[in-house]
Formats: structure tokens, C-alpha cells, sequence
């Protein structure tokens, strides 16, 4: 049987999603329930659309010339990418064996076992901190962080570039006790190339709605781009001042 | 013993170009290639801010007094028509206007008297009686012409908005005089050289051609020596060459006068300056006669002049373009058939104007983009799009295999030789409606008047694709014939009673002339084809049992998301109507071209074509150039691009314009990776076949807040298929058009 993975949608010039321009694979399914995901469309895993490996590859392989100029690659995002490892896994591959860079966006809630072979093909990973704090992380994510952790650990182990993004939602993430913690949690990982604080955005809300679905952050400001400087600032001061002790 | 400079132009190394008129040949033997950055360049002087404040100044009163300024009713533009007329004569360091006074807008007309009288019209003034009596009793103009032979069909056809714009009511344009001719070799050497053609058309049997070139010749002499003489009346003698950089601009800028002068064309495009002016500039700096920021200030002042022509049009006309369309189109960059890049300073000093000025959309700047061209060049572009959305680019590895390494793109889209060659413009036919007429048998789906010879209309439930294309095939025989017989007279009559003297007095006496004609509605025809095949689309009649709606069932792939089983539809839909156009006989044996280009003419187009098969509603704009239907395209942009891309410039050899909007977050987060990025963009489409795109980068709230406030926007240029216009003369319909088309942003 061919090996086939559920596609929420495809993004041919995503610039926000690793270096250069990326050909962008949503995957569907998700097992985290972010407050504010924005794209609550791509939770169920039984929605999306079947493609095989080759339909999949065959699009992101037609963009190449634009990867050659502008530095960029694939991008598998969703949705949770490491739910259809296997997936994903024999779709790297493809791209290693063409030249084409791979950059996987993982919440790193995923067994280890599970994602080993994947990040033998894997350039660089998109990795979203959402709290440092258990019971804060479950509050907004709907999982704890163990396995978030372990993830972490051992990218650092094999080293695989990771870039870092954590989104700042007043009133959940944006104190200064959680920006340091976070960098608490990043001071000892060397294979951090960037770290980047993305402001919350309602931008999604439409797709709860549409769902029929409660959006529980109705009431929360986006913040304004000096919010977002500010904390960028804390965690890098602060992870700056952590690495030069140790 | 250091040799004696006797002229200026012994400063430049000796060619081919010394003994003919071969500016080309003193370009490549004298040009400096740059490959450096943006760092030289110097910002406006304060002779250039007070300069462009009056001009501001002058358009917000234009603006507000609904778009013309004033209008000379009296006198008949000719070259030497008006008395000089001046900004500000003690801080212009280039001279010259249309007429007395910036803005004010002469009559031209030849092309048309009723053109001439409506604009008058408009502008809240009455045309001079004794004009109007010459050119009814005493002299035929063009649109005259015109209308004495079109058949009844073509009058039908028009009428009906299947063929559409046709310039027979004003100047056709789309021609490019070589203006550098007179600055590198004054006029008198021209008129020689002019002289000596008609020595060579003395034969034994003068036949009607031989004739109609003889006086055609005869006529450019004559235009030549106006121009003389206008250049005159400002104090210059232009019989000589230029003898320094100021000198050559105004050369240059006075044949340019001279043509815009005695010719409303629809796009007088100034051709491809800024290498040939940069040899100048570039030895007067090395010479310290000049420094950098007089060099930029006289490219500057060159720029304000091109930016404050102006043309009186109708209100139709301003409806159908935008406001006040005049496509000074200026082709800058470009690689050398030898390698070496064609860009230099001056071209950044070109694309400088627009932070100097602000943002305009004339002179209509085009990129010739090259893959080849140098880092730095590419990446000044990109900056300039991202801040001012003012250029557009256009495949010079394509043209230049073409067209060779010195071309000019007239109007938007449409590459030609300098000097060499031109084109009769033919606007464009509507294939939207063409579809329907194929499946009504040739009966207007509004009107309900057999327009096209009578055949059996479709009658099944069902559309079946291969019965479809086979009708729309026979309907675009009719189509191509009637549009090609329609441009044969009207170019006939252009050349009879309103001939562009001095445009082709700098030109060589043998021209290669295409017939370019063009099509709107591509994607629709193509997405509505693409329902028929893929998915079940039954027609609905009306009791006149007229075609009027469609019911579509399933789901089909549609054009702008890089799926070849549509994009091969669009392409096969070119190929077939290109086909059709060369089977025809053609007027001065011109070769029939095609372009995939509305500008914004794809709003009126639309309201005058009824339901399509692809859902599009009835009086919906149709999507513009070779643009995707906005919504339709899911992938994003680079998946656009590539669809486009594939559409065969072969085939449509008078250019593929795609308008490509995008909010500035989606190019990258910070400034450089946006750069960056759009400069990769732009290498990669091209490398895939692009021909053309519009750049434009802004934020869809800054649009919605410039329809409500426009005195907050006085500059706000957006690109539009093929051309910028400024958007806040848009009319509303067009606004939304805009806003609606697809910007491309990622949440």
C-alpha cells in the first residue's frame, strides 16, 4: 500500500516559516488544543485531504528554482507534523536526496521513538514554547510539558538547529518571571541559531466560529509591537546573562 | 603630447556610430556597467523640493477641480504650437512644456474631433468654434476615417463589447521614437540622413507604397525641423549634438516634447534612457564638470517633467484606464548580448526619483530584470517596490533573445526594437464573451442580438467540453478575422490623417511593424473551461432561450494554483487564438502579435459580459491581464506565479501581465529578509518564464482608509496590470476591483 498523509493545505511562498522561501505542507491533526491555535481547522485528524509522498514531493519539488535563490526549502507545519512521522519522514527524504532543505514546525509533543528517523532528514526545527510552566502550559495547550521537554533535550543532543518562537498573549505569557523562566529553559540548549516573540493575533478566531467552537481568548488585546520588543529584550537579556555563567 | 579634444563627442570612443545612426553601437563602445550598491546616490536638492512643491500643489488643484487644470481651447497642438511655458524658469535646469503653463492641457485634434470636444466638455469648457469647423469642414480627422468604412459588423461588435478600445478615436500610441537620436547627433544629421532615404525611394515604377513612404519621409523632415524650431523658441539649438550630460537631457527631453506635443497617443513611452544618458553623466563627473548631486538633479527635473504630461481624454476614457494614463514608460537594466550588465548608475539614479519625488506612477519605470543582473541593482529594486510599489518588471532574459539588447517596452508590456521597429495597437477582444457567444450561437447573452454569424446554439442539458471548444473555436475565426480587418482600417486612416511625424522621423525608414492585438478574460474563459471538462455545468435559459446562468456540480481544478490539468486549458486557449491571428492578411504586411494585458479595463470589460460558466456573476470585473480570478488561487503565491509563468510568450509575443499584490509582513519579518526574499522571487519567476509582474507591497487597511480619505493619499501609487496609476483617482468600482484582487498574505 502506498504510504499516504492527511494534508489540511499547502502555502508555496511562506517567508515566516524558516529561512528563505518555503514551500509550506500543513498536515492535519493535532494533539494539543491551544487556546488560540489559528488553525483549529486542522485538529481532527480524520479532516484534510489524502496525498501520497510523490503528489506531495512533486509540488514542493517545482518550486525549487525560488528555494535556490532565496536560501529556502520545505516546511512541514500543521496541525502537529509529527502525528504522520512516517509520512513526513519519507517526504525529507525525497528532499535530501534532491538538495531541498527541510524544516519541520513541531510543538515537540511527540515520543522520541516515534520522530527518531524524521530528524535524521531534518535541517532545522520551528519549535513553539508556549509556557515553561506545567500547569500553565496545561491550561493553554491542553498537555503538559514532559514530553516537550524531552524533545527538547534530545535535539540538542543530536544537534539540530532549532528555532525558537514563543507567542506572547497578555495575561498568559507575557510577565517577566515566564519570559525568564523560558530562557532558563533555553540557556543550556546550544543548537538555539534564533529565538523570535510572534504577538498574539485573533486572525483565527473566524475558523473557531465557523466550527461552531467557543473561542476562549475573545477578551484578549493583541499586544503592540513595543510589548513584543520589550519581552524579545527580557528573554535575551536574560538568556544572555544565563549562558555567560555557565 | 597629450592628444587635443576637439569636439565633445571625441571624449567617447569611435564606431560604427560615427558614420550611422547606430545609437546602440555608441552605447556598448562608451557605457560604465555598475555593479555596486545604492550608496551613492544623493537625495533632491533644494531647487528639485521647490520645483516639485509648486507641481504638488498644481495636481491637488487639478485633482480637485475634477481632473483637468485647464485646457487651451484655442490652439491646435503642433510642435511648435505653444509659446515655451516654464515651472519655474530660474530653478528648471530641463525646459519645456506641452503648453504655456504646467497642466494645462493642449487639443489634439487629428486622432478625433469628438475626442477633443467631449474633453472639453468635461473640463467645464467649449472648444473654439473655428477648430471645430476645420475639422469638420476642411480637414478629416482619423476617428473621421475610421468611421466612414468600419462594416456594420464591426460597428456591432464593438457596440456589444466583444472587441473593445480600439484606437480609433485619438492618437494610437505605442510607439517609441529614438529621442536619444537627437541628443547624440542633433537634428541636422538627422534630416540628412532623412534626405538620403528618399534618394533611395526613386525608382523606376513609383508605386502606391513608394508614394505613401515618400511623403511619409517628406513629412518627417518637415516634423524635424519644427522640432528645430521649438527648441529654439526656449533659447537651445538643437541642429548639433549635445555637448554635456544637461545638454543631452534636454536634447533628449525636447524630441520627447516635440512627440507628446503633436501626438495624443495612447502610451508615449520615452524608450530606454538612463544607460545612454549615464555616458554623459559619467563623463562629465569623471571631468568634475558636474557633481553627484547635480547629476541626480538633473535626473530629477528630467523625471518632473515626464511626470506633468498630460493628455485631454474623455471621461469614458478616464473610466476605462484610470485617471490620466500616459505610459512614460522608461526600460531600465537589462543584460548586454555580450554579458556585461546594461545597468548603471543612472539607473539607480532613475529609480531614485521616487524617494526623491515620492512615489508616482509616471514615468511608468520597468525593470528589464535579468537573473544575470547585479546583486546590488536587484535588491535597490526590491526596496524601491516594497517602499513605493512604483516599478514594474519585466523578463529581459526573455526579450533579449527576442529583441536584442536594445529595446524599449512601450506602454506596459510591449517590447520593441529602439528606432526600429513598431507596432499597430489593438487593445484587445473580450474571450469571456467570445465563450458565450460560442454557446449561443453567436447572439449577445445581454442583448440578445445576433452579433456573430448565426449557428446552432448549444441545446444539450449538459455542457460537454470537446462540443464547447470545437463552437469556441469556429466563434474565435470569426473573432480573429473581424478584429484583424477592424485594425487594418484603423490603421490605415492613423496613418493617412493622423501620422506620427516626428516618432518616425527617429526612426530607421525600414520598420518592422506588428499588428498587436490582445485578449481579455483569459483566466475566466479558462476556469469556466475547466468546469466543463472536470465537473457538470448545466446551462439555464432564459425565454428568449438564451444562455444566461450555469448550475455547476463538483468540483474542478481552476488556474493560478500551478495544476496542469487548467493550466494547459489557458495555455491551449492562447495558442489557438494566436493561431487564428496569423492566418490573416495584415495592414503594411504587419505581424499580428498578442497580448495578455487589460490594465484596468478588465472592470468595464466586465460589466458588459454576462454570467460564465466558472461562477462568475454577471458585470463582475473580469480578472485582470493573465491575473487568476481573485479567491481562486489557494497554494499562494509562488503557486500563481508558476501558472503564469507557463502561458507561452511565443504565443503572446506582445506580453503577459500579472498584477502581484502582497502585504508587507508576508515578504519576511524584518526589512533585509524582505528584500531578500522578493528579490529571490522575482530571479525565480523569471527563471521559470515569467514574462511580466507588478509589484505591489501595502497593507489593505492603508487602501480602505485611502478610498474614504484621499487628501491623506495624494501619492498613493499602486500597480495595476501593466502600469501604476495613482489610486485615489481611481474611480470606486476600480478601488474595490484593487482591494479585492488578491493580496497575498499569511495568517
Amino acid at each position: 500500500m502506498t504510504l499516504t498523509g492527511r494534508i489540511h493545505s499547502f502555502e508555496s511562498f511562506g517567508t515566516l516559516d524558516g529561512p528563505g522561501i518555503r514551500f509550506i505542507v500543513f498536515m492535519q491533526g493535532c494533539p494539543l488544543r491551544c487556546l488560540y491555535c489559528h488553525n483549529r481547522d486542522t485538529w481532527d485528524p480524520k479532516g484534510g485531504i489524502e496525498f501520497t509522498v510523490d503528489q506531495v514531493f512533486q509540488k514542493v519539488e517545482s518550486y525549487r528554482n525560488f528555494f535556490a535563490y532565496s536560501g529556502g526549502g520545505l516546511t512541514v507545519s500543521g496541525g502537529e507534523p509529527t502525528l504522520q512521522a512516517e509520512f513526513v519522514t519519507e517526504l525529507f527524504k525525497r528532499c535530501h536526496a534532491s538538495g531541498i532543505h527541510t524544516a519541520l514546525d513541531t510543538s515537540g509533543f511527540v515520543e522520541i521513538d516515534r520522530v527518531k528517523e524524521l530528524l535524521n532528514f531534518t535541517d532545522l526545527i520551528l519549535l513553539d514554547i508556549k509556557h515553561p510552566e506545567e500547569n500553565k502550559h496545561l491550561e493553554i495547550t491542553g498537555v503538559g510539558t514532559y514530553k516537550i521537554k524531552k524533545f527538547m533535550h534530545y535535539t540538542t543532543q543530536i544537534g539540530i538547529p532549532l528555532w525558537i518562537r514563543y507567542v506572547l498573549i497578555p495575561g498568559y505569557t507575557d510577565n517577566e518571571e515566564t519570559l525568564k523562566e523560558t530562557a532558563f529553559l533555553l540557556c543550556n540548549m546550544a543548537n538555539v541559531k534564533k529565538i523570535e516573540v510572534l504577538p498574539y493575533h485573533s486572525l483565527g478566531k473566524y475558523k473557531w466560529e465557523r466550527l461552531g467552537e467557543n473561542y476562549k481568548l475573545s477578551h484578549v488585546r493583541e499586544p503592540s509591537a513595543e510589548d513584543v520588543r520589550k519581552a524579545s529584550r527580557i528573554l535575551h537579556d536574560c538568556l544572555s546573562l544565563l549562558t555567560n555563567k555557565t | 603630447m597629450g592628444c587635443i579634444i576637439m569636439t565633445y563627442l571625441d571624449n567617447f570612443i569611435r564606431g560604427n556610430w560615427n558614420a550611422e545612426i547606430d545609437v546602440r553601437n555608441f552605447i556598448q563602445l562608451n557605457y560604465t556597467p555598475y555593479t555596486g550598491d545604492a550608496s551613492f546616490l544623493q537625495g533632491p536638492t533644494e531647487a528639485t523640493k521647490k520645483l516639485w512643491q509648486k507641481i504638488t500643489t498644481l495636481m491637488e488643484e487639478e485633482r480637485k477641480k475634477g481632473g483637468v487644470l485647464d485646457v487651451d481651447t484655442h490652439t491646435i497642438s503642433t510642435i511648435c504650437s505653444h509659446a515655451p511655458g516654464y515651472i519655474d524658469q530660474d530653478l528648471e535646469k530641463i525646459v519645456g512644456l506641452q503648453t504655456d503653463q504646467p497642466l494645462k492641457r493642449a487639443i489634439m485634434p487629428f486622432g478625433g474631433l469628438r475626442m477633443v470636444q467631449k474633453g472639453c466638455e468635461a473640463a467645464g469648457k467649449e472648444l473654439d468654434p473655428l477648430v471645430a469647423e476645420i475639422f469638420t469642414k476642411y480637414r478629416k480627422t482619423h476617428n473621421q476615417g475610421v468611421y466612414d468604412v468600419y462594416t456594420p459588423e464591426m460597428l456591432k461588435a464593438k457596440k456589444a463589447g466583444i472587441i473593445t478600445g480600439l484606437p480609433d478615436a485619438y492618437g494610437r500610441g505605442r510607439i517609441i521614437g529614438d529621442y536619444r537620436r537627437v541628443a547624440l547627433y542633433g537634428v541636422d544629421r538627422l534630416i540628412e540622413e532623412k534626405q538620403a532615404e528618399l534618394t533611395h525611394l526613386e525608382y523606376d515604377y513609383i508605386d502606391y507604397e513608394t508614394t505613401r513612404d515618400r511623403e511619409e519621409i517628406r513629412e518627417q523632415i518637415l516634423a524635424l525641423k519644427e522640432l528645430k524650431e521649438m527648441a529654439r523658441l526656449y533659447g537651445f539649438d538643437i541642429s548639433g549634438p549635445a555637448q554635456d550630460a544637461r545638454q543631452a537631457i534636454q536634447w533628449l527631453y525636447f524630441a520627447y516634447l516635440g512627440a507628446v506635443k503633436e501626438q495624443n497617443g495612447a502610451a508615449m513611452s520615452i524608450g530606454r534612457i538612463s544607460t545612454f544618458l549615464d555616458i554623459y553623466l559619467e563623463n562629465d563627473l569623471r571631468q568634475g564638470r558636474i557633481s553627484e548631486q547635480e547629476a541626480q538633479e538633473l535626473i530629477d527635473h528630467l523625471v518632473i517633467k515626464l511626470r506633468i504630461v498630460r493628455f485631454l481624454r474623455t471621461p469614458e476614457y478616464d473610466k476605462l484606464f484610470s485617471g490620466d494614463p500616459t505610459w512614460v514608460t522608461e526600460s531600465i537594466g537589462g543584460m548586454g548580448l555580450d554579458g556585461r550588465t546594461l545597468v548603471t548608475k543612472t539607473s539607480f539614479r532613475m529609480l531614485n526619483t521616487l524617494f526623491n519625488l515620492g512615489p508616482a506612477p509616471e514615468p511608468n519605470l520597468t525593470v528589464l530584470w535579468s537573473v544575470h543582473l547585479p546583486q546590488g541593482f536587484k535588491e535597490f529594486c526590491a526596496k524601491v517596490s516594497i517602499a513605493t510599489s512604483s516599478i514594474q518588471y519585466e523578463s529581459d532574459d526573455i526579450m533579449r533573445y527576442h529583441w536584442g539588447d536594445d529595446y524599449g517596452i512601450a506602454c506596459c508590456v510591449s517590447a520593441m526594437r529602439l528606432g526600429k521597429q513598431m507596432q499597430f495597437f489593438g487593445a484587445r477582444c473580450n474571450l469571456a464573451k467570445a465563450l458565450l457567444y460560442a454557446l449561443n450561437g453567436g447572439r449577445d447573452e445581454i442583448s440578445g442580438i445576433q452579433v456573430a454569424p448565426m449557428f446552432a446554439a448549444v441545446d444539450t442539458e449538459y455542457l460537454d467540453y470537446e462540443d464547447v471548444w470545437k463552437r469556441f473555436d469556429m466563434l474565435l475565426d470569426w473573432l480573429a478575422r473581424l478584429y484583424i480587418n477592424s485594425l487594418n482600417l484603423i490603421h490605415y486612416m492613423h496613418d493617412k490623417y493622423a501620422y506620427e511625424r516626428l516618432q518616425m522621423a527617429l526612426h530607421d525608414r525600414e520598420v518592422f511593424r506588428t499588428m498587436a492585438c490582445g485578449i481579455a478574460g483569459l483566466s475566466v474563459v479558462t476556469d469556466s473551461l475547466s468546469a466543463i471538462k472536470y465537473a457538470k455545468v448545466k446551462p439555464i435559459r432564459d425565454s428568449r432561450n438564451i444562455i444566461i446562468d450555469f448550475e455547476v456540480e463538483g468540483d474542478y481544478p481552476r488556474f493560478g494554483n500551478n495544476d496542469e490539468r487548467v493550466d494547459s486549458i489557458a495555455t491551449e486557449i492562447v495558442k489557438l487564438f494566436m493561431n487564428k491571428l496569423r492566418k490573416q492578411r495584415t495592414y503594411r504586411h504587419s505581424t499580428p502579435t498578442l497580448s495578455i494585458l487589460t490594465i484596468t479595463s478588465n472592470v468595464v470589460y466586465g460589466q458588459a459580459t454576462g454570467n460564465t460558466p466558472d461562477g462568475r456573476k454577471k458585470g463582475e470585473p473580469l480578472a485582470p491581464g493573465a491575473n487568476p480570478m481573485h479567491g481562486r488561487d489557494v497554494n499562494g503565491a509562488l503557486a500563481v506565479l508558476k501558472s503564469i509563468a507557463k502561458l507561452p510568450y511565443e504565443y503572446a509575443q506582445d506580453g503577459i501581465s500579472y498584477t502581484f499584490s502582497i502585504i508587507p509582513k508576508a515578504l519576511g519579518r524584518e526589512e533585509q529578509t524582505r528584500i531578500t526574499n522578493l528579490t529571490a522571487l522575482l530571479d525565480g519567476y523569471f527563471r521559470e518564464g515569467g514574462h511580466h509582474i507588478n509589484v505591489n507591497v501595502f497593507e489593505k487597511e492603508m487602501l480602505l482608509d485611502a478610498m474614504e480619505h484621499p487628501e491623506k493619499y495624494p501619492q498613493l501609487t499602486i500597480r495595476v496590470s501593466g502600469y501604476a496609476v495613482n489610486f485615489i483617482r481611481l474611480t470606486r468600482e476600480q478601488q474595490l476591483d484593487v482591494i479585492n484582487r488578491t493580496i497575498h498574505g499569511q495568517i
